[in-house]
């Protein structure tokens, strides 16, 4: 293959484009959301719009030197960037800064680093190394083994954080394995257990066993009735009813009272709109007022009069649904489906194993991020705190997300030297 | 083994559409299917602060200002904001101690930290001086300006009425109305009530998660501005009702005064009263709760438009003028008085001793009873009628074309219709057609069932003087302008008595005040004609009553007088009036003696009751 054009002729414009519009989006909608009348320049560094604008400038350094940056480097550190932020996820846990509950962050001048957040970014590089020498097979019981400990082992550290949220992001990376090779039941099993933890906590569990009971008797007697299915069907059965037993178990007598109540309020069991339910009830006000096309940049009430606790962070999709309505929504689902799409669609062109399952690992990680934070917004899912990728203010998650991004841009562009 | 495995890009980018369809279905869901969160939005941060329209002013018919308005304030908390208080100097203000502070606090509190609660209702504005020197000190609180009522004279506190807060019967079936508004609950305030509130406005408010002020709502543009009410020119004489009111003191009874060529109300006392202040501001409550448990006098009951009284011999003028009407009766018919009217069974209905025979002026003059015990008869046995019954409905119905036995219409609220009684009522009480005119008689005197109000006399006083026609009585002679008329009372009421027979009456009316039973409240100089009453009771002494006008051509002055318990018209009705006229003709009482004595006459305890000594003056009727 001939290299004659230089690199950044060779990018992927369209990437980068849907980054730098939602970047830009997001920057705008952090002015909306924390908007006042006496500070009105977009630049103004006291307010958190034009902090956003020192990480925006930032992030765009980061991506220009990851673009110009040795070719080879994030798959040879990629184990190496893996460990330095593992022991950072320890460190903070001693050194850090306890910031509403979570000692996850460190205080460096005026500004918070979170190290969780590129604890991501290393963990998907670090999966990506691992499954993509060529002779690792996720069919090994080892090296399945050893791809969940690379998985589990950032979260474990995040949990014990007590940063719920970012731990269970990591679950996203089953896509990667389930590209990699794992069955498609996993799958299945991650779609099947919220169904089934939201029966168990809404229907009483021994009917639910029965109910679960009789299920599996007729997947039974519809399959070959060989003994292999008796003991497939017997291991589900016992499995679904043991997760059952536990999701009621944990959400009773595990979980701390804030986010049982949190788990109450989506289930519709906690309507208390002043205690517990506050926040997702006026998070849908804001989204529910924007109606059609919004009431216009600069005109929300809910956001800018602090009625959305959060907003400028874990709500910030409130300003969008508020500001901009159902079409402004649209396009921001819009553009991120169109970033992940475009993600997968080019790591699937990778003819380097690494550089695909990487694509893969940063498409689910802005996945799940997009996922649960919106699906937060809108009621759908429990306040779980992450944030939503270039929207949510803050410097970490826009670094983190910027260089996951780039790596993968730069790793695309050089698709046919890397192999 | 790798290729082989990249359908599976397909499934994961199905994962991924398939959450943004839910997110998008969720959406349409939340922002265009469901209109509560819109509303809940609005909720969140619109404020709407009512602007409340001065109410309409109330003039008398000589332009003196009777019911104004005076600002009051509402101090307001809200009691998050309520931080660092100078509380011991917030109390001295308020005349409280400490305790009372937390309670009102807390109460706040309880309904809502972010929200306003009022903290103390209608501060006067002297107070309201010394408070507003130092709210600064007092952050979280502030002051909201509401209106007062303002009497300007103490008096016709009934015919102004009062104004309070609207319940929530009307709030539910008016919808101008919300919570906290006030609206007229009796007399002018009531019937003008739609003239004299004016247009509330709205202002809108953005407020933040903490209820601080962020502005105003785009511009203003939804905010309305408040109207103030209109003015009304009420046809009071301020100084006639005021000195009719002094007159009434101490005295159960009423006086209503008309102009007979208008219809125009000149005066409208009841008595015993109470100054229209007492029922306005924060100590309206405890003042109307001592007038409504005050059972004796009950001074909240308008005697003016609700007692109902037997006439007495007022109503002979009445039958005068019907029985010519129906041609039974002639200036000339001459009747003689054997001291009473025998009805049979060795009834008699008892007269007075007076010279005999008399015709028709006579009878006025003396105030015969079997003079008119005769002409009643006549009237219901007319040969002409082919039954008592017709006859006598034939009579009611003339009777009721003078305004009485229904209401008038008047635009106070409360006027109760009286009493002409049915042939029904008759019936179910002798049998049907088993009664006659011997049966009735009563009424031809005045008494028996009928009853009439003070209202309903002084428009009979009108119709004589205008001999024969009314327009209804009515209060406010202007809306607005000073001198445009009250479109409400432009209808001329004729009567079915023809014009030419009342003249006859009038003539009468004329000799009872020079030389009949009123001859004692005669004014010099001043031709009035009037009628002396006295209703029996069967509680009390009798009611002493008098209707009259003056002058007697071009009449300005009508006017009925009702003295319960006191005795003979010619007593006590008729002095009062005679001054009354004296007053609203000449603006000035000469003869002080009458009037010190009628002022100061005590006849609810009996005390400084001095007539015995020209007891010869005061005849019967």
């Amino acid at each position: 293959m001939k290299v004659e054009k230089g690199i950044f002729y060779r990018i992927d414009w369209v990437m980068v484009i849907l980054y730098l519009a939602l970047v830009l989006m997001g920057w705008l909608n952090i002015y909306a959301a924390v908007y006042n009348d006496s500070h009105q320049q977009i630049t103004d560094m006291h307010q958190k719009y034009g902090k956003q604008m020192i990480f925006i400038l930032a992030a765009m350094i980061l991506a220009v030197t990851i673009i110009i940056i040795e070719p080879k480097f994030f798959s040879q550190f990629a184990y190496f960037l893996y460990g330095f932020f593992l022991v950072m996820l320890i460190v903070v846990i001693f050194a850090g800064r306890e910031i509403s509950g979570s000692k996850s962050w460190f205080a460096i001048g005026g500004f918070g680093i979170q190290p969780a957040e590129f604890a991501k970014m290393a963990t998907a590089l670090a999966l990506a190394k691992f499954l993509g020498s060529l002779d690792r097979n996720i069919k090994n019981p080892r090296h399945l083994i050893m791809a969940v400990v690379i998985i589990i082992l950032p979260a474990l550290f995040i949990l014990l954080e007590h940063d719920t949220g970012s731990a269970l992001v990591f679950l996203c990376f089953v896509l990667v394995l389930y590209r990699a090779g794992l069955t498609g039941y996993v799958l299945l099993a991650l779609v099947a257990m919220p169904v089934l933890g939201v029966l168990a906590l809404i229907i009483n569990k021994f009917i639910l066993t029965a109910a679960l009971f009789v299920l599996s008797v007729l997947i039974y007697i519809r399959t070959r009735r060989r003994f292999r299915h008796l003991l497939i069907v017997l291991a589900v059965f016992l499995a679904s009813t043991g997760f059952v037993f536990s999701v009621h178990y944990t959400v009773y007598h595990i979980l701390e009272p804030h986010q049982r109540q949190r788990i109450n309020v989506l289930l519709g069991n906690n309507t208390d709109l002043k205690g517990a339910g506050y926040n997702v009830n006026q998070s849908l006000i804001a989204i529910g007022s924007g109606r059609l096309l919004g009431k216009g940049f600069l005109q929300g009430t809910q956001t800018k009069y602090n009625f959305v606790p959060e907003q400028s962070t874990d709500f910030i999709f409130c300003t969008v649904g508020e500001e901009h309505g159902f079409i402004g929504s649209l396009i921001v689902i819009a553009l991120f489906l169109g970033l992940m799409i475009r993600i997968v669609i080019n790591a699937e062109r990778q003819r380097s194993k690494f550089s695909r399952l990487y694509g893969y690992g940063v498409a689910s990680l802005f996945f799940i991020h997009f996922s649960i934070n919106i699906g937060m917004a809108l009621g759908l899912l429990p306040v779980i705190g992450i944030p939503l990728p270039f929207f949510s203010y803050g410097g970490s998650s826009l670094w983190a997300f910027t260089i996951l991004l780039f790596i993968f841009i730069k790793q695309d562009a050089l698709r046919y030297e890397l192999v | 083994m790798e290729r082989v495995l990249a359908y599976r890009r397909l499934i994961i980018i199905g994962i991924f559409l398939a959450v943004g369809l839910i997110f998008i279905v969720r959406l349409f869901y939340v922002q265009i299917l469901v209109d509560k969160y819109i509303l809940s939005a609005n909720n969140n941060v619109l404020r709407y602060i009512t602007q409340y329209p001065a109410r309409g002013l109330i003039y008398d018919r000589n332009g003196k200002l009777l019911v104004y308005n005076e600002a009051a304030y509402d101090l307001m908390v809200i009691p998050r904001q309520a931080k660092n208080v100078d509380t011991m100097e917030l109390c001295r203000l308020l005349g409280i101690d400490r305790n009372e502070y937390i309670r009102r606090l807390v109460k706040a509190r309880n309904y809502s930290a972010y929200r306003q609660s009022i903290f103390e209702s209608q501060i006067t504005r002297e107070n309201y001086g010394f408070l507003e020197e130092k709210l600064f000190r007092f952050p979280g609180f502030f002051v909201q300006s509401r209106t007062l009522r303002k009497y300007t004279y103490p008096i016709a506190a009934h015919t102004f009425g009062y104004i309070g807060e609207a319940g929530p019967e009307i709030i539910e079936s008016n919808p101008y109305y919300k919570s906290g508004d006030y609206i007229g609950v009796n007399g002018i305030e009531k019937s003008y009530e739609d003239i004299l509130r004016g247009e509330k406005g709205m202002k809108i408010r953005v407020v933040d998660v903490l209820n601080r002020d962020k502005g105003s709502f785009q511009d203003c543009k939804y905010d309305t501005l408040a109207y103030a009410g209109t003015d009304l020119y009420s046809s009071l004489d301020e100084d006639l009702q005021e000195y009719g009111e002094k007159l009434m003191a101490n005295k159960k009874g009423s006086i209503v005064a008309i102009e007979p060529t208008t219809g125009e109300i000149l005066c409208l006392v009841t008595s015993p009263t109470y100054d229209p202040n007492i029922l306005v501001g924060n100590i309206r409550k405890k003042n109307y709760k001592a007038l409504v448990f005050d059972t004796v006098y009950q001074p909240l009951f308008n005697r003016a438009l609700m007692a109902m009284y037997p006439p007495g011999s007022t109503f002979k003028l009445v039958d005068a003028l019907v029985g010519q009407q129906e041609g039974v009766l002639f200036p000339t018919t001459t009747y003689g008085c054997p001291g009473g009217f025998s009805i049979g069974n060795g009834k008699i209905v008892r007269c007075h001793p007076h010279p005999s025979p008399l015709n028709l002026i006579g009878a006025i003059q003396i105030s015969c009873n079997s003079y008119f015990c005769r002409v009643f008869r006549s009237i219901i046995d007319n040969r002409i009628y082919t039954s008592t019954r017709q006859a006598y409905e034939k009579w009611r119905k003339e009777v009721m074309s003078f305004g009485l036995g229904k209401k008038l219409g008047l635009d106070v609220p409360g006027e109760l219709n009286g009493n002409i009684p049915t042939p029904a009522y008759y019936d179910k009480y002798h049998g049907r057609d088993r009664w006659h005119s011997m049966t009735i008689i009563s009424l031809g005197i005045g008494q028996g069932e009928i009853g009439i109000t003070p209202l309903q006399m002084a428009n009979l006083a009108v119709t004589i003087s205008n001999r024969g026609w009314y327009y209804v009585p009515h209060i406010i002679r202007a809306i607005g302008k000073k001198d445009s008329l009250n479109p409400g009372f432009r209808e001329k009421k004729v009567t079915d008595v023809n014009t030419a027979y009342f003249d006859i009456v009038v003539e009468g009316m004329a000799d009872v005040v020079t030389s009949g039973t009123a001859r004692a409240s005669k004014i010099d100089s001043i031709d009035f004609c009037g009628k002396t009453g006295t209703a029996q009771n069967p509680q009390g002494k009798n009611h002493s009553i008098f209707i009259a006008f003056a002058p007697k051509l071009n009449s300005k002055i009508a006017i009925a007088v009702v003295v319960e318990n006191a005795g003979f018209g010619a007593e006590w009705a008729a002095p009062v009036a005679s001054l009354m006229i004296e007053k609203y003709l000449r603006r000035t009482v000469r003869r002080k003696d009458l009037e010190e004595r009628i002022m100061n006459a005590d006849l609810i305890h009996g005390i400084n009751v001095k007539n015995e000594s020209r007891k010869g003056d005061f005849l019967p009727d």
